[in-house]
């Protein structure tokens, strides 16, 4: 009697507790779902900026996408008001600032990137040090130092010296900027190289040199690679240093101690010249196309070189 | 005291652990201390005969991997280990030797597959040669890849596909690779550190297999947690407890009538 009357408290108390569950079950599952929802549209409203951006820039920039802006410098004041007035598309291009931002590119790749990477190298192999603790906070506090005030100090350091501005004194404040990059990029990727390829190394007699040169920097070289070129992307569209280093010029500049434009400079100017005004969009277009080119490299590469 | 227990490990080494073969490997009261004040090996004395596979066992942490490491030095990665005592690789003390030739005449195989992934197979094996700027012409090339991989059984398998990426392989067939890296160096001494610990059975199988072939070529020695597979493959067995070595004997003659009590506790699942 007892017996049977404690089995049936037991059901019922379990069809209680089955009850109970049931709608907790319900309720957490509802309230995944909300949180799923609002992560979503969240996420998709990050997405919104970049293609108003490109939309804007395509709409009123396409009417000036033609060769000439690849093959000529841009045009003066003068000629873009002539065409304005009998409704041409302005005439010329962006050559001059598209030939500057190779050249002061390039510099700058060999100033900062083999300084960049054996530094990186050092602090991954080196993670203890009082050294590279230093290095790794001073590294991390350049990245923060405003362009501008990299370009005033590069200004002090070689256009005065100089007497001139030049093309070299832009490429040691881009140099300036991509450094930080490069070495946090490069002490990452070679930190996610396992530590038993460089044992497998030193147990086949190879000596350290060896081992870092042959086996961790090929190991590592997608990220290497990658980080690079991410920082060649954020230096791209660099103004505010150049204006102060660069300065601009109207033609077509291969000499590094001379006066170079650039294409942000170039946007910079169209924005100062309502004869210009059109083509701001084009040039930001281009500037646009280019970086998201090169980030799109960039992912690729580090995806098919991942570290297996 | 300390002196007898080591004259006796001699003794019996003399008399059992290998009577028709030489001596390859002496450790005379070798030490690792990660610390100044703790030794993780504690003055192991022991003679290491070639063609014969010697097994290191004992429960995690006692030491087994870091006296395997001291023997090719590679402690020098971090400068805070320091090695003591004399190990006399044929009769020179490796601790004096150019770190180079160690590693060159003591081949290692570690606990994960580790094939520099960068490389394809056919350059997998070579590796020893290329990193050490030693040159040699195609025909060389070729006869020590094919010889080696055939040496460790994997030839048939991969002879196809020398192109690929080591990493493109299994976790066993990696394993016979990284083996046939360290041997086409052409060793004296080829230690292994818990080199199944990764595997599957099929290809731990493979592997035990691969040791008791290459016996007869190499001398081998190899940290293992797993009794068993000591059983299997060793001749000789080396227990080691809290960084000393407990006992060193022939493995049957450990397996059956072990000297010491702690041996025969670890044995029969007591601790470990």
């Amino acid at each position: 009697m007892c017996d049977s009357i404690f089995r049936h408290i037991g059901i019922l108390r379990h069809r209680h507790i089955k009850k109970l569950m049931s709608s907790t079950i319900q309720y957490r599952r509802a309230k995944d779902r909300i949180f799923l929802g609002v992560v979503c549209v969240l996420s998709s409203l990050t997405m919104i900026p970049l293609f108003l951006i490109l939309w804007e820039l395509l709409k009123k920039g396409y009417k000036q996408i033609n060769l000439s802006l690849f093959t000529e410098v841009a045009p003066s004041s003068m000629d873009a008001m002539l065409a304005r007035i009998s409704n041409e598309p302005i005439p010329g291009g962006i050559l001059n600032g598209l030939s500057g931002t190779v050249l002061m590119l390039c510099m700058a790749i060999v100033m900062s990137i083999p300084v960049g990477i054996l530094s990186g190298i050092y602090l991954a192999e080196h993670k203890d040090s009082k050294f590279s603790g230093a290095v790794r906070s001073l590294t991390d506090l350049l990245q923060g130092v405003p362009s501008i005030v990299v370009g005033v100090v590069v200004y002090a350091w070689v256009v005065r010296p100089m007497h001139s501005y030049s093309a070299f004194a832009g490429s040691v404040s881009l140099a300036i900027m991509m450094l930080p990059m490069i070495i946090r990029s490069t002490e990452e990727s070679m930190k996610m190289v396992p530590g038993t390829l460089k044992e497998a190394g030193l147990a086949l007699g190879a000596s350290y040199s060896t081992i870092i040169l042959r086996i961790l920097v090929p190991a590592a070289f997608g990220g290497l690679f990658t980080g690079s070129l991410l920082a060649i992307c954020r230096v791209m569209g660099e103004t505010a240093p150049l204006l102060l280093t660069a300065l601009g010029a109207s033609s077509v500049n291969l000499n590094v101690t001379e006066p170079t434009s650039a294409i942000p400079l170039l946007i910079w100017e169209f924005y100062n010249d309502p004869n210009l005004a059109n083509l701001i969009w084009t040039t930001s277009l281009l500037l646009l196309v280019f970086v998201l080119v090169i980030n799109i490299i960039a992912k690729n590469i580090a995806k098919k070189w991942k570290i297996q | 005291m300390e002196n007898t227990i080591n004259t006796q490990v001699r003794a019996d080494s003399e008399s059992q652990l290998s009577p028709n073969s030489e001596l390859l490997l002496q450790l005379k009261d070798v030490s690792v201390s990660y610390s100044p004040d703790k030794k993780a090996v504690q003055d192991v004395s022991a003679d290491i005969f070639s063609h014969t596979v010697t097994a290191i066992m004992g429960p995690s942490g006692c030491g087994k991997s870091t006296l395997l490491r001291a023997i090719n030095r590679m402690h020098e990665l971090y400068p805070n280990i320091k090695t003591e005592g004399e190990i006399l690789l044929k009769g020179e003390n490796v601790l004096d030797m150019n770190p180079m030739k160690v590693r060159r005449m003591a081949g290692m195989v570690f606990q994960r597959p580790n094939p520099f992934p960068t490389m394809s197979i056919y350059d997998n094996v070579l590796a020893g040669y290329s990193l050490n700027n030693i040159k040699l012409n195609k025909q060389e090339k070729d006869e020590i890849v094919e010889t080696t991989l055939r040496g460790v059984a994997l030839w048939d398998e991969v002879k196809d596909s020398m192109t690929k990426k080591g990493s493109f392989l299994s976790g066993g067939q990696q394993q016979r690779l990284c083996i046939a890296r360290a041997l086409a160096l052409k060793p004296e001494l080829l230690l292994m550190d818990e080199p199944t610990s990764a595997l599957d059975p099929i290809s731990t199988n493979r592997i035990e297999e691969l040791i008791l072939d290459l016996k007869r070529q190499y001398t081998i020695v190899i940290v293992t947690h797993n009794m068993s597979q000591a059983a299997r493959i060793s001749d000789n067995s080396m227990f080691m407890y809290l960084g000393e070595l407990v006992e060193y004997d022939s493995t049957k003659k450990m397996f059956t009538k072990p000297k010491e009590k702690r041996t025969e506790d670890y044995l029969t699942g007591a601790f470990g």
